[in-house]
């Protein structure tokens, strides 16, 4: 094969010719964005306008807002607590020692979304004794079963990230028993993984709508609906709250969960795990 | 709890679960710790979830009187009123989920084409987040404010001279639920929709073109066809979502649009026909099965689009 | 296993393939920037018709960069590019009638071997009947004919790779760009495809550029090894005068080992390492004279086992037909020896040694 050596025209001046094609900037994608956009900010300015600065400050003042918050609230406690007390260990034994279950455990977290809550709440003041009926608590310990699917789903995430299984077994061969491998090793690197399931349940608890109000109790959402009737814009300022609290929740999981991440190297939780669905709407 | 005779990948030892012959009390009590440790979790789901299905289930078959095995709530369920509500509700979630659908593979390629790390990409995808969140309770008021009898925008089309009040349009009917629907449903596409398009490597579109095809050429054969499952399974899930929704409906139209899911929930506090007590039940059953099976078909595209996307 | 059978056919009567592979490729002070970062800077290159020229450098010294640009994916910033001639900027990637083989992974998940290959038939609208019998020759010609129905997700790397090798063939292209297609396999197919994809190149005479960071397919596999770093071309040569004539002393260390040794570089172009004098290379000159590091392989340099030499065995590394001698000399240098294994039994770790130069040539680089 002929070898040519390219010295002689790397000693040659080469006229400079700008090769830059012309990247076509579509116009259209920036339309539907725009239009996107349009669609929905317009609601959100058309609340605000409707429900005036004024009604924000009243909100706060009207009878029954404090009661129910306060009960939202507290079933939000109650349903994050038993959640995670749940979905910790459980997530991080399947993980860990029966990896068979998986595929079950991941199955049961589809179940919630199979039977609605529409259909639930029917199944169980169907069977509920009756002193669980009589107390608006019966919510929080139905809440669970509602909020399981994205606590698993983050705590998994955040599991899978971390390498479980070798960080055990580099600790155990380290002499580390079982309660402090859990303590100093395992539930640490979960600190984002677990702020992620408490926020999504406190969000789903505090925008929950079907079942407490087939339940008949008054917690906020309800009550938002209830004093509808009484007046228009207050409802609408308070839905706003209740929005505008949520999105800062949820960005300051992002904020949070991004900055771990880097540090760690663990894994981004993203908006696309932390989407709720069903009971809220 | 350490094998403490033991080294590396003794029976019974967390590297290696349920392997081997147990040896010594200690293993055997770790078996058992593990046990215990999630044993909980199904006690609970048998409590909370399971026994109330069960009872749905067996209560759809009941007399609601003498407890005798019958199939008139199925017979009431499948005809009249509420086989006319889960034809609407049925209608309704094919729209919002069909329209969303493809807004969202609009939408989703259009952040895919954008320029990478550019600030476009990153607010819409915020934006999608945020927005999927929606629903229910707020979401109902603030279309109230915007599309409802004396919302601003109504008043602006007005202004305009079209009225849509007068022209077929009620946001308390179907057409608004509706549309107050792709509100959420359009997000949560464009959320599920968006990692399918980040499957698609770019080595396949390079591949494409270097072998002379064209945008219109890749998307028809390749980018197409290996979305496609993602994007159906998409819609399964959204149609899902639609169908089993009840909030929003109810937040708008308090009770008096014929949907499945209303329907349900006028059995536990509305008035109900004397014999009919347990036809609610008999709906539930309807809806679990419906998303039952759509849940399958589901799970079956997953698994053609990770096979593909691996 | 992999199946290593390549149909035996000579280059005229390679089914599929007219008897003229390639076209000229050049490149011509092509530079390219992304942002601050200068990835190409004046690069000119000359790939004459059927000849296979491998880039090889570390990451992000511009070789990609190259490939790309000649591929139509990227556009350089200044400088032509002509295949054949004409200049081929303008063209757009799909015309350009170049078949390319990605590092991994870029067969359509969604089409069988048989469909991946014929693809870029179907884009020259080549009717079904002709497109899958050229497709399956080509399959033939890699030795995946019985693989044609099977879908990439049931192809092992070493086979979808060479798939995309058919693939990229089928086209009858005037050149070929392979982007480092074997990093991502197995040491052992990586081996075997090796050969494959050198003799298919040969046989059908394909101008082929080929990119790669493994300097064992470089120079196993091309005519010519462009070693690049930041953006240049350090020198272009046949794989010998690499090893042994390296250009700077950045092409000697990367191309196979080198040691360094503290020495002295005379006024008059001489070497003295290890109490020898010796001459230096051509490519030297713009080092000054004085303290200098002088760059020796491990098979220039010569080892006998004394009491009180200038060194001390530190390891013994067996490579088969020749053992490499680790040793720890004084002012704390670290040199290998190569010595054919037959006598390497008496230089055991610890043992007192005495390392000299062998009289060749040597390369010498500044002091850092």
């Amino acid at each position: 094969m002929a070898a040519i050596i390219s010295d002689e025209l790397a000693n040659e001046t080469a006229p400079p010719r700008p090769h830059r094609k012309r990247r076509s900037y579509p116009v259209w994608r920036w339309i539907i964005l725009l239009l996107t956009a349009v669609y929905f900010l317009i609601p959100l300015y058309a609340a605000l306008r409707f429900a005036g600065i004024a009604s924000f400050d009243d909100v706060v003042h009207q009878t029954g807002f404090s009661d129910a918050l306060i009960l939202s609230l507290k079933l939000a406690v109650i349903t994050t607590v038993i959640t995670l007390a749940l979905m910790v260990p459980t997530t991080i034994y399947v993980h860990l020692r029966l990896p068979r279950l998986r595929r079950l455990l991941e199955s049961i977290t589809i179940l919630p979304i199979v039977i609605p809550p529409v259909v639930l709440i029917v199944g169980v003041l169907e069977v509920s004794p009756g002193y669980l009926k009589s107390t608006p608590y019966l919510l929080g310990l139905v809440y669970v079963i509602l909020a399981m699917p994205f606590a698993y789903r983050s705590l998994d995430a955040g599991l899978r990230a971390l390498e479980v299984r070798t960080l055990v077994d580099a600790a155990s061969s380290l002499g580390a028993r079982w309660p402090s491998t859990l303590r100093r090793v395992i539930l640490p690197n979960l600190r984002t993984a677990l702020l992620s399931a408490t926020v999504l349940t406190v969000a789903l608890v505090l925008g929950e709508f079907t079942m407490a109000s087939l339940d008949l109790y008054q917690t906020f959402p309800v009550w938002i609906v209830a004093f509808d009737q009484t007046s228009g814009p207050v409802s609408t300022a308070a839905s706003l709250l209740a929005l505008f609290v949520t999105w800062l929740f949820l960005l300051l999981i992002v904020a949070v969960g991004g900055r771990r991440a880097r540090r760690t190297g663990g894994a981004q939780v993203d908006l696309i795990s932390v989407t709720r669905r069903d009971t809220v709407r | 709890m350490t094998a403490k005779a033991a080294p590396a990948a003794a029976p019974g030892s967390v590297s290696d679960p349920g392997a081997g012959p147990r040896r010594g009390w200690r293993p055997a009590l770790r078996g058992a710790r593990t046990l215990a440790g999630v044993a909980p979790f199904f006690v609970y789901i048998l409590l909370f979830l399971g026994i109330p299905t069960a009872a749905i289930a067996a209560g759809a078959f009941q007399n609601p009187d003498t407890g005798q095995f019958t199939l008139s709530n199925i017979h009431t369920a499948t005809h009249g009123i509420y086989l006319h509500g889960f034809l609407i509700t049925t209608e309704l979630s094919v729209i919002t989920s069909v329209v969303p659908g493809l807004c969202g593979l609009l939408i989703g390629y259009a952040i895919y084409t954008a320029r990478r790390g550019a600030i476009l990409r990153r607010v819409a995808i915020t934006a999608s987040g945020v927005f999927a969140n929606f629903g229910g309770v707020p979401l109902a008021f603030l279309f109230i404010a915007t599309l409802g009898t004396t919302g601003l925008a109504t008043h602006w089309l007005t202004a305009i001279g079209f009225n849509p009040y007068e022209n077929g349009f009620n946001l308390y009917d179907l057409g608004g639920v509706a549309l107050v629907y792709l509100y959420f449903q359009i997000p949560l596409m464009v959320l599920i929709i968006l990692p399918a398009f980040e499957g698609l490597r770019p080595a396949w579109r390079e591949a494409a073109q270097n072998m002379g095809a064209g945008t219109w050429q890749y998307w028809r054969r390749i980018g197409g066809p290996v979305l496609m499952p993602s994007f159906l399974g998409c819609l399964l899930l959204l149609f899902g979502s639609a169908f089993s929704a009840y909030a929003t409906a109810e937040a708008l139209t308090s009770g008096t649009i014929p949907l499945t899911a209303i329907q349900i929930g006028s059995f536990l506090n509305g008035n109900v026909l004397a014999g009919q007590q347990n036809v609610g039940k008999a709906l539930g059953l309807g809806m679990v099965l419906i998303i039952a099976v759509l849940m399958v078909f589901y799970a079956l595209l997953q698994r053609r689009a990770a096979r593909w996307l691996r | 296993m992999e199946a290593t059978n390549i149909s035996s056919a000579t280059a005229a009567s390679v089914p599929g393939h007219a008897a003229s592979g390639g076209a000229p490729v050049t490149l011509r002070q092509v530079s390219r920037s992304f942002g601050t970062v200068r990835a190409l800077r004046g690069l000119s290159l000359e790939i004459a018709p059927g000849e296979l020229v491998a880039l090889l450098g570390p990451s992000g010294c511009g070789k990609t960069t190259a490939l790309r640009i000649l591929a139509g994916f990227e556009t350089a910033d200044s400088g032509t590019v002509t295949v054949d001639g004409k200049d081929i900027a303008p063209v757009p990637p799909a015309k350009r009638d170049m078949g390319m083989v990605f590092q991994s992974y870029s067969l359509f998940p969604n089409m069988s071997a048989l469909e991946n290959v014929g693809f870029g038939l179907r884009m020259r609208k080549i009717g079904m009947a002709e497109r899958r019998r050229r497709a399956r020759e080509q399959l033939e010609l890699v030795g995946l004919a019985a693989q044609a129905n099977q879908f990439p997700h049931q192809l092992s790397g070493g086979q979808q790779q060479r798939v995309a090798l058919a693939r990229a063939l089928a086209i009858q292209p005037r050149v070929l760009l392979l982007d480092e297609p074997l990093s991502a396999l197995d040491a052992k197919v990586r081996l075997q495809l090796r050969e494959q994809i050198r003799s298919l190149q040969q046989r059908l005479g394909i101008t082929t550029l080929f990119v790669t960071h493994d300097q064992g397919e470089a120079l196993s596999m091309a005519d010519r090894v462009g070693v690049m770093r930041d953006g240049s071309l350090e020198q272009i040569a046949v794989p010998s005068e690499l090893y042994t004539r390296p250009a700077t002393a950045f092409v000697a260390e990367f191309v196979g080992t080198m040691n360094r040794i503290p020495g002295e570089l005379t006024t008059g172009g001489q070497a003295t390492a290890l109490g020898t004098v010796t001459d230096t290379q051509s490519g030297c000159a713009d080092v000054s004279a004085g303290a200098v590091d002088v760059l020796v392989r491990p098979e220039n340099l010569r080892i006998a086992a004394i009491a009180n030499g200038n060194g001390i065995v530190t390891t013994r590394t067996f490579l088969g037909s020749v053992t490499r001698i680790h040793v720890l000399l004084s002012g704390d240098v670290t040199v290998q020896v190569d010595v054919p294994s037959a006598t390497a039994a008496e230089l055991e770790p610890g043992a007192s040694v005495q390392v000299s130069l062998d009289g060749s040539p040597v390369q010498v680089a500044e002091r850092p």
